[in-house]
């Protein structure tokens, strides 16, 4: 039985080879959605800006591709992506925003501000769709096919890094 | 990459601070009226991992998104589904990690066996330990 | 000036470490090299280096010099000088230095009057802890320099954490940190011993003093841990099986498990290998909580500091002190008798029984604490928490907790069933009267029946060991053990009332309205700003009463720091006999009412107390041990398996 005094170190070892393999693994903090490649929920939402319509299912299924942008007027990180969004429209992309826990007025300060790249926007007053998609946070970008199917979610601001990648992914998606 | 990633869990954590002038969502902080919905709801809330905290369930914080979830967990058991149904609703939106009670799976199978197996070995060990010694115990 | 000299000394420190750690490993080669006799003094003489160290950075940061690094990232002039101080230990260097500082002194003591070992063996326990501080030193000065200068001075410092600026938190770490110090100097022991062959009662009663002041530590500071994440994370929780949490747990499950061990070591030289192996696991907790905590590879809500190159830095600490601890042994362990053998119905038989379970529930805790970090590298996501802890643990628990009532009954060596037959009824029958009485009066989960239907039993059997004896007679120790075990029973008893019985209202009050929880009226008369040294708040004022009691005012706050700026939740509390009245603040509604979490918590004191109890029990045990101890060495010294009466315990 003189092996079993070396279970202890043996243990450890797996211990150690097991943390240290983790430390040199970026941190991965988002959540990611095990929506993708099923179809989006049947909802409704009402127009969370005057001068768009607001988002349903329906709209998802005309048989175009299209963006879904999870955003809100109070996150930081969807200013810097603003643009990028814009980039995106100006190459034919449909987006349609959903506003998270959103005021009207705070919306159209916002679209003032930083420019709207947006088809429609819908206003989800209480994180409805975000929790039906499995999104976690603002802003999230999801690819939907024109059946209304999930088909990619990047995580985090568009970046100008990321125009030709969801571009690619929306081509794919056709 | 990595200061970038740094930069993003700064700005992500900044709507904190940032006027969120909304009221939260309506059974964010109410109680449903049935005590035993408001138990069976509070028992469940406590076992889901609110996904903007730090290792929080959505019962223990105040991120807008866990009073969301938790209004979210309150219609339903209103609604009538059961508490399981909820989970696993969540659970295939965002997988297991949504979820503090971890099911038997592929994937978590040694959560149970490892105890089982402690438990065999608590057994063994007493026993080899007891039973032999107390005859041995007896002639000395 | 002041940093440099408190640099200067670390670098002496680790000098002397290095001699320490040369000095003892050549006195286990050649008997006795020309440098073993410096070992002794060249451990004293750190242990004041370090201590000179460590005032050197309460100096700077008591007079906010703003030109040190540490000082400009964790301190503001304006703040209360009882948070300046604690502002040193507050972050990861000047935790470590503490820490190291601390392990120095211990180390210095130790070589100041332990004189009960053979010579051989203490130098080689004073080059094991050269060694363990030998490393801590690298780590500050490699990498966490405490001193460090800015090129240029800070206008103004960053301000601590809000969340740790609580009277409570300020002394919390630290607590933890005395803790895996005692735990360290048990390991030094532990491998002194085991290098020199020298696994003997008297090593175990060496040992044992260090063993429990670590553990009265540790459950002070898992106990001050727990009520401060009650009343400063605002929702009344006081254990979230969070990794952090769990980081301090293990240390003391592993210590509790160390220290009936020893008492099996010390009274009848049995359980040697197990006592050892126990040294190093309960260091080796320590190690691995602290680096859990630090290098940020699991996420929890109370991790501070976090840093993967820190982690990786203390994972190498950590291979090299437990590593080559593990590997002497498996090289030793062999060669060491088992000791003396026990019938299985004795108390050394309930203590190992007591040992197993202990052993089984920190394997769970580690098991589900490391677990999500294990499916990671498989890029699969899973959160471990309180629905699997609590049963899983509660297996091993709940039979060791009923060991644990009559263990202390048991005579050494073998028992007869007579002798004992009527204790074990009476327990027996109280664990069913109340759990029949919490059956048919409350409506009450499994566990928590459980819980207070054994609390119960507990709280009786604690005391019998008393019986039929002339307390003034009774040894320090056995009060000890006594009003320790007492503790878990009341602790137990407030976890298992405040999980059946809380009573939580959430509700929208406008001013001059009032709700209800439980027995409890509630009445918002006005809600107020107010301004402290380094917040602003909005504070309600509540009015709270029970039947005809005269209203009492609480008031819980809202705050906004401002250095750095952040929002916490101040809870009030208001504390009864049977329990407590918990109010948090929160948001203002559109229509002008305000946002109140309530809750009536039965018993939910008893959680801390209990735990001061327990700590209580082992101050008392450690009196009872070192004076028994003094006596001894005055030369009342028994015979080799007689033992004395202060064994008995």
């Amino acid at each position: 039985m003189r092996w079993t005094l070396w279970l202890p170190l043996m243990l450890f070892a797996g211990f150690v080879g097991l943390a240290g393999y983790q430390l040199t693994q970026p941190k991965d903090e988002f959540v990611e959605s095990k929506m993708v490649g099923k179809p989006l929920p049947a909802f409704d939402l009402r127009p969370a800006a005057l001068n768009r319509p607001g988002a349903s299912l329906a709209d998802f299924q005309d048989g175009k591709p299209k963006l879904l942008n999870i955003w809100a007027s109070w996150c930081l990180p969807c200013i810097a992506e603003a643009p990028h969004l814009e980039r995106l429209k100006e190459q034919g992309v449909e987006i349609v925003g959903v506003a998270i826990r959103d005021r009207p007025q705070d919306v159209a300060r916002f679209l003032d501000q930083h420019g709207n790249p947006y088809a429609r926007i819908g206003a989800d007053d209480v994180s409805a769709i975000q929790l039906e998609i499995g999104s976690s946070g603002v802003p999230e970008t999801f690819v939907i096919d024109g059946q209304g199917v999930i088909r990619h979610q990047h995580i985090g601001d568009v970046r100008a890094s990321d125009v030709p990648m969801l571009m690619q992914k929306l081509e794919e998606a056709r | 990459m990595k200061r970038l990633l740094i930069l993003l869990a700064v700005l992500f954590a900044m709507p904190v601070l940032a006027q969120q002038s909304l009221p939260p969502a309506p059974l964010a902080y109410q109680q449903l009226d049935d005590p035993g919905q408001e138990a069976a709801a509070q028992e469940l809330m406590e076992t889901l991992r609110c996904l903007k905290c730090q290792s929080q369930s959505i019962a223990d914080s105040d991120a807008p998104m866990a009073g969301d979830m938790r209004h979210q967990v309150r219609s339903r058991i209103q609604a009538g589904e059961n508490p399981e149904a909820i989970r696993q609703w969540l659970v295939e939106r965002y997988g297991d990690y949504v979820s503090y009670d971890p099911k038997v799976s592929s994937t978590t199978w040694p959560l149970f066996a490892v105890p089982l197996a402690l438990f065999a070995l608590v057994g063994l060990v007493l026993w080899r330990r007891m039973g032999k010694r107390s005859e041995e115990g007896d002639a000395s | 000036m002041l940093a440099e000299l408190g640099l200067a000394a670390l670098w002496l420190c680790a000098a002397l470490a290095v001699l320490q750690l040369v000095g003892g490993a050549l006195a286990q080669r050649d008997g006795s090299g020309e440098l073993a006799a410096l070992v002794r003094p060249a451990a004293i003489v750190q242990g004041v280096l370090a201590m000179f160290a460590f005032l050197m950075l309460l100096w700077v940061f008591a007079i906010t010099d703003l030109s040190v690094k540490l000082v400009a990232t964790n301190s503001h002039s304006m703040k209360p000088l009882i948070f300046k101080l604690s502002g040193a230990w507050g972050n990861h260097e000047g935790s470590m230095l503490l820490w190291v500082t601390v392990m120095a002194m211990a180390g210095g003591l130790i070589a100041l009057v332990e004189k009960r070992l053979p010579e051989k063996t203490m130098q080689a326990t004073l080059a094991a802890q050269g060694f363990v501080a030998l490393g801590f030193y690298a780590f500050l000065i490699l990498s966490s320099n405490p001193f460090e200068r800015l090129p240029l001075p800070a206008v103004e410092g960053q301000g601590l954490n809000p969340l740790l600026q609580d009277i409570g938190l300020a002394f919390h770490p630290p607590t933890l940190y005395f803790g895996y110090v005692g735990l360290s100097v048990a390991f030094s022991f532990a491998v002194g011993a085991l290098l020199t062959r020298q696994v003997t009662p008297e090593f175990a009663r060496v040992m044992r003093p260090w063993v429990l002041g670590a553990w009265v530590f540790l459950t002070l500071g898992i106990t001050a841990g727990s009520y401060w994440a009650y009343y400063e994370l605002g929702w009344g929780g006081w254990w979230f099986w969070d990794p952090v949490e769990n980081a301090s747990l293990m240390p003391w499950l592993a210590a509790t498990a160390l220290l009936h061990s020893a008492s099996v070591l010390a009274a009848r030289d049995a359980l040697r290998t197990w006592t050892i192996m126990l040294g190093v696991v309960a260091f080796s907790m320590s190690m691995v909580g602290t680096f859990l905590v630090r290098s940020g590879i699991l996420t929890s809500v109370h991790a501070f500091a976090v840093d993967p190159e820190r982690g990786s830095f203390i994972l190498m600490l950590l291979t090299l002190y437990i590593g080559g601890a593990l590997a002497v042994f498996a090289v030793r362990a062999g060669s060491i008798a088992e000791g003396t053998r026990f019938k299985a119905w004795s108390r050394e038989g309930a203590l190992v029984f007591n040992n197993v379970m202990l052993s089984a529930i920190l394997g769970i805790v580690l098991l589900g604490t490391l677990y999500p970090l294990l499916t990671e590298a498989f890029d699969v996501r899973v959160s471990v928490g309180p629905p699997y802890f609590n049963p899983v643990g509660a297996i091993f628990t709940i039979p060791m907790l009923l060991v644990m009532g009559v263990g202390p009954l048991l005579r050494w060596r073998g028992d007869s069933w007579e002798r004992l037959k009527w204790p074990i009824i009476t327990i027996s029958a109280i664990i069913a009267v109340v759990g029949l009485l919490v059956l048919v009066f409350g409506d009450v989960t499994v566990l928590p029946l459980l819980g207070l239907a054994i609390a119960a039993g507990l709280a009786i059997a604690a005391f019998l060991p008393l019986r039929g004896r002339n307390l003034r007679r009774v040894p320090i120790a056995t009060w000890g053990m006594v009003i320790a075990h007492f503790g878990i029973a009341v602790s137990l008893f407030g976890m298992a009332s405040e999980t059946a019985f809380t009573q939580e209202k959430l509700a929208a009050v406008s001013p001059g309205g009032s709700e209800q929880v439980g027995d409890w009226n509630i009445k918002l008369e006005s809600v107020d700003p107010v301004a402290g040294p380094n917040w602003t708040a909005l504070e309600a004022r509540l009015f709270v009463s029970r039947g005809s009691e005269k209203p009492a005012l609480v008031t819980p706050q809202a705050r906004n720091f401002w250095a750095p700026p952040q929002q916490t939740t101040e809870s009030a509390l208001l504390t009864r006999w049977d329990g407590q009245f918990y109010a948090v603040l929160g948001d203002q509604a559109e229509d002008g009412r305000w946002q109140l979490r309530l809750w009536w918590k039965p018993f939910v004191t008893l959680i801390w107390y209990g735990g001061l109890l327990i700590a209580l029990g082992g101050v008392f045990a450690i009196i009872g041990r070192v004076r028994s101890d003094l006596r001894r060495r005055a030369g009342e010294e028994d015979n080799e398996g007689n033992s004395p009466e202060w064994e008995q315990a």
